[in-house]
């Protein structure tokens, strides 16, 4: 496959078009910025000739939130080919999409839904996994999820599910510490594990974000992936712990909903900074 | 449990939450699975409020949020671009009983649900009047005119664009007693709206329907009060003209 992620191991952010002037003025610790990719499909209009202007001074990441990769249902072509075309004119450092599934025979869920870890699902995913990196000619980050509820039909922990998909596909993979964190709280395994042996050799790219806090109905804390808030500092400490692990890997701040001046996360940016100076 | 058994109990509350689905205990999981129902209607309840911003200050916050819980469960987003999501709103307002008393409602919608496709159209270079005047007039009656392709037209029975601006840019907008024909097209960045003198809502669809100008103006010219002089230029000072097929 010949384009290979190549994002830069520094820091980006979500790019969030109220944010284009203070970007423009100056990025400070921001070196790159984040797309997502469904937003840059239209005919025409401001949005693409924004993104346009921004491609000329920035790397830009494509990260896909509706292919629906972990779906029973076939991928959409007509999707696919959208993807294609937008990969083909931005040219992207990277291209990313979720294992997760959003689309059913009614239309688009709008959601990151879950699936069962067993040989199936695995065969599944790589499959659509194989089709998207076929179609757009280019390696893609497959991203770990935030989860809430677990499958009885699951047979796999996350990370044996994730080396499968990788061994079939040769795909790279967007580690988001904060669904660790996420996923571990609400699934009662340890974050700290799974960082220890998540295979960090086929990281192409980090996520932080922040969530919040709720509990289920018999108490057990049930943390929701939220996008609206600051990073944790477990969160933090988990990234410190695996960048010792894996060494400098291009770090995404993601802030999507409530979403705050550019100063305010322009500060997470300098915090993810300073957590990629400190091992270098 | 299928995907599709999945889905049915996300956007139906009345249904249990899909067996096989557990927490860590291996109970099954109640509010764990409601985290995903609400993503879910949440999240295309807020798509539906940025789409159309002015039907929900007409209804207010509260009632806008339960009107769009049973609109995006009954139309959830056909594909993933969702600039695109909830071209049906407008049609599901007038048959929506609870809003049958505010008739021009759907009409509101109509005209946000055009001002959001005309902001994400092609993107095309508008002409200047000089290519028009160098045809001769047998060349002009049989020219095509092309329009913008972000050109809108809404023609209401009720005053719209006022009722729009009222709740939007400009609250100080008195609300005439008549109906309006109203103008949507981005020719440039910004999406601009006008409304349009007698006659040429029908002019510009005419031209929009692949008549040449003689034919638009010949049908153009049995519509009481319809000048040709002030539409023709209407287009040049709206940016609309991009090209001419003579």
């Amino acid at each position: 496959m010949p384009l290979i992620p190549h994002l830069p191991n520094s820091v980006g952010v979500g790019y969030k078009p109220q944010h284009l002037d203070d970007i423009l003025a100056g990025s400070g610790s921001v070196k790159w910025l984040e797309i997502h990719a469904e937003n840059y499909m239209s005919a025409g209009g401001p949005p693409i000739a924004q993104l346009k202007r921004l491609a000329e001074q920035f790397p830009i990441s494509c990260h896909g939130v509706g292919l629906s990769i972990g779906g029973e249902r076939p991928l959409d072509k007509a999707h696919l080919n959208r993807l294609k075309h937008l990969i083909s004119w931005l040219k992207p450092a990277s291209f990313s999409e979720h294992l997760a599934w959003s689309t059913h025979e009614g239309g688009f869920l709008n959601d990151l839904l879950p699936v069962p870890y067993n040989m199936d699902t695995a065969k599944r995913v790589a499959d659509h996994v194989n089709e998207v990196q076929d179609t757009l000619n280019v390696q893609m980050l497959l991203e770990n999820p935030s989860v809430y509820v677990a499958f009885a039909a699951s047979t796999m922990d996350e990370i044996t599910f994730i080396n499968e998909v990788v061994s079939r596909t040769g795909c790279g993979l967007l580690l988001d510490v904060n669904n660790v964190f996420i996923s571990g709280t609400n699934q009662e395994y340890s974050p700290e594990d799974y960082i220890a042996n998540f295979p960090v050799e086929h990281i192409g790219e980090l996520h932080l974000g922040g969530h919040i806090k709720d509990q289920d109905e018999h108490g057990a804390p049930l943390l929701i992936d939220s996008h609206n808030d600051k990073v944790v500092d477990p969160v933090w400490t988990l990234l410190d712990t695996l960048l010792k692990r894996s060494g400098p890997k291009p770090i995404l701040v993601e802030w999507d909903n409530d979403i705050p001046d550019w100063s305010i996360l322009e500060a997470e940016a300098a915090r993810a900074t300073a957590a990629l100076e400190a091992i270098s | 449990m299928s995907q599709s058994d999945f889905s049915k109990a996300l956007l139906d509350n009345e249904r249990p939450t899909p067996e096989g689905l557990i927490d860590p205990q291996g109970r099954p999981a109640g509010k764990r699975f409601d985290v995903y129902r609400n993503n879910v209607v949440l999240s295309l309840s807020d798509a539906l409020s940025d789409a159309y911003p002015v039907v929900q200050k007409l209804v207010g916050d509260k009632f806008f949020q339960a009107m769009a819980g049973v609109f995006v469960r009954q139309y959830p987003p056909k594909s993933p671009i969702l600039s695109q999501f909830a071209p049906e709103f407008p049609d599901f307002l007038a048959a929506f009983p609870p809003v049958a008393q505010l008739t021009y409602l759907p009409d509101v919608a109509r005209l946000e649900k055009a001002r959001t496709e005309a902001y994400h159209a092609l993107d095309a270079t508008p002409i200047d009047g000089a290519a028009l005047a160098a045809l001769t007039p047998e060349q002009m009656a049989n020219a095509k005119l092309r329009l913008h392709p972000s050109l809108h037209i809404i023609s209401s029975p009720f005053p719209v664009f006022a009722i729009w601006r009222k709740n939007s840019d400009t609250p100080e907008t008195t609300i005439p007693k008549h109906g309006q024909d109203i103008l949507i097209a981005r020719p440039n960045d910004m999406v601009e709206m006008r409304t349009l003198p007698p006659g040429a809502a029908d002019f510009l669809r005419a031209l929009n329907a692949d008549r040449t100008l003689g034919e638009t103006i010949e049908f153009c010219e049995k519509i009481p009060l319809f000048d040709l002089t002030e539409n023709i230029g209407g287009l040049f000072e709206s940016n609309l003209l991009i090209n001419i097929e003579s």
